[in-house]
């Protein structure tokens, strides 16, 4: 009798905290049944860094030694914890959205009893250990054929620590709004096309911001992508001072709250819209 | 012939059935002018940096960029899809309705799907191509043309044989989702010239992932700096990997054994 008393009042932080534990837990085991289609998604995926990697690499070489003072092995580091970064800003992509209201998933989603948001934060989280198991080898492969430059400070590897989490929810709530789209039209293709070529260009992506022109370095710092990029990766390769590392995490809190204020005003005024397809 | 013939119905169907949407053409326009957009933003931004990249000018490398979209359109309208849908069919067993057809399977599943409206990805791969050569200071020879168009179709016939090859891979593998993300991520290496890549990476995408034969000897021939060398070991290689293809193909044909009730 006493314990039934317990368990309802559990609080809601530790029911959410064993929520998140139990759904991790459970895409880690999953994940790890599909190794062979993992590793060649990573593979895939780093490519991407690596053709970064060897056309700053030569030009920084055929310049004598140096683009804007970064040298060829500051570029290779600079990419090689970019791909780590790149596998924590792994989320649900909007193009996820279109499939679940095509194929009507969404209408039994609605009848959980919690914010859907939550299910794929936690997903997604989970499958964070298993992806980040599969980029260590290439990691080290990288590392071995680039020869980087990497002397990172204490406190910047525990800044980077906690960074590639805020990137991994900054990154997560931007994409949920974008998904919202899909509820009002089936051609959201185009604006997600949009948005990713924006985040290529201002987040750090494509290049370490210092080599953008100076203009889009200044609108880089009024939109949140840079926190999930360049920042992260700044912590661990570039020179940040002790402030401007703390003051960086301060930026990512403003950017998630920012988030959970808009995912929950664009999911009111979206499911709204909802109309349910499928069986 | 009769393979033409098959082939050319497809076509007509695939056609016919793609007129029935047509706003999605201007998605494809859209979208293509985004593409072709990061790709001359990157150049520009790499430009900016410095005048050369391994000996290549910027207008040379329009060419490669070019020639990269082109390819890429064709992988998109036809090779893509019909693969895609190979694999899907391998999981769900329903390869068997096509494996009862007298016709070749290898030409069946080849042919099947058609995107149209991605052509318009090669159209604009065309003039960038197009704008990247008006700017070349050397005069392009009919021959050089000859070749560049030769080596084009040579191109998407090697990319066709990787493609084939990799869903081939379904026959073993059965959830082969990351099939397109790892074609494009390694696509994407085709947008530079060969030689910046250091040499182990430069012999596994020739020979291995075949992007770099596919994508840079067009531009070489268009650029005026294909060796006669390289025309050789190129069309001997086209050659093997078709050949290979090929037995690959009915290698992992015999493994099927039909997932339908």
């Amino acid at each position: 009798m006493s314990t039934e008393v317990v368990r309802r009042r559990e609080p809601w932080l530790r029911s959410m905290a064993d929520f998140y534990l139990t759904a991790m837990r459970t895409q880690i085991q999953t994940q790890f049944q599909y190794r062979i289609p993992m590793y060649m998604y990573t593979l895939g995926m780093a490519a991407e860094p690596t053709i970064y990697l060897v056309v700053w690499g030569t030009i920084a070489r055929s310049h004598g030694g140096s683009v804007n003072g970064i040298t060829a092995s500051q570029f290779a580091a600079y990419y090689i914890v970019w791909t780590l970064v790149r596998v924590m800003n792994i989320v649900f992509t909007p193009y996820g959205w279109e499939e679940r209201i095509r194929e009507g998933q969404l209408s039994g989603q609605l009848l959980r009893p919690m914010h859907p948001i939550h299910y794929d934060l936690a997903d997604f989280a989970g499958q964070k250990i298993p992806w980040i198991a599969m980029y260590l080898p290439i990691g080290a492969g990288l590392w071995i054929a680039f020869h980087p430059s990497f002397h990172p400070r204490p406190l910047g590897i525990v800044v980077f620590l906690v960074a590639i989490w805020g990137a991994y929810v900054i990154r997560s709530f931007n994409q949920f709004i974008l998904g919202m789209i899909t509820m009002f039209t089936t051609r959201a293709g185009a604006i997600f096309q949009v948005w990713f070529l924006a985040e290529l260009l201002l987040s750090g992506r494509l290049v370490p911001l210092t080599l953008m022109p100076h203009w889009s370095q200044s609108l880089a710092a009024w939109l949140p992508f840079k926190w999930t990029f360049y920042f992260p990766i700044e912590c661990l390769v570039g020179h940040m001072s002790n402030t401007s590392l703390i003051a960086g995490l301060g930026f990512q809190l403003l950017w998630i709250a920012i988030g959970v204020l808009a995912v929950a005003g664009t999911w009111r005024l979206s499911v709204r819209h909802y109309s349910a397809v499928g069986n | 012939m009769r393979a033409l013939s098959v082939a050319a119905t497809y076509l007509r169907l695939g056609v016919l059935n793609e007129m029935q949407y047509r706003a999605n053409f201007f998605v494809a326009v859209f979208q293509s002018l985004l593409s072709v957009g990061v790709g001359l933003a990157v150049l520009a931004l790499v430009y900016s940096h410095t005048a050369t990249l391994n000996g290549w000018t910027r207008s040379e490398l329009l060419v490669i960029l070019g020639v990269q979209i082109l390819l890429g359109g064709v992988v998109h309208m036809s090779i893509q899809p019909n693969m895609e849908r190979l694999v899907e069919e391998v999981r769900d067993g329903k390869l068997d309705f096509l494996l009862t057809k007298p016709e070749d399977a290898q030409l069946m599943v080849s042919v099947r799907v058609l995107q149209l409206w991605q052509f318009v990805e090669i159209v604009s791969g065309s003039i960038v191509v197009g704008v990247g050569i008006s700017q070349l200071t050397g005069s392009i020879g009919l021959g050089h043309s000859f070749l560049f168009l030769g080596f084009l179709l040579v191109g998407a016939l090697l990319l066709y044989c990787f493609w084939l090859i990799l869903a081939t891979g379904s026959f073993w593998v059965v959830n082969m989702w990351f099939l397109s993300e790892l074609f494009e991520g390694m696509y994407q290496t085709g947008r530079w010239p060969i030689g910046v890549y250091p040499g182990w990476l430069r012999y596994s995408m020739t020979y291995l992932v075949p992007i770099g034969f596919a994508v840079t000897v067009p531009a070489q021939a268009m650029t005026g700096r294909l060796h006669w060398g390289t025309v050789v070991v190129a069309l001997c290689f086209a050659v093997a990997l078709t050949v290979f293809t090929r037995w690959f193909w009915r290698f992992g044909l015999r493994r099927y054994s039909g997932a339908s009730a």
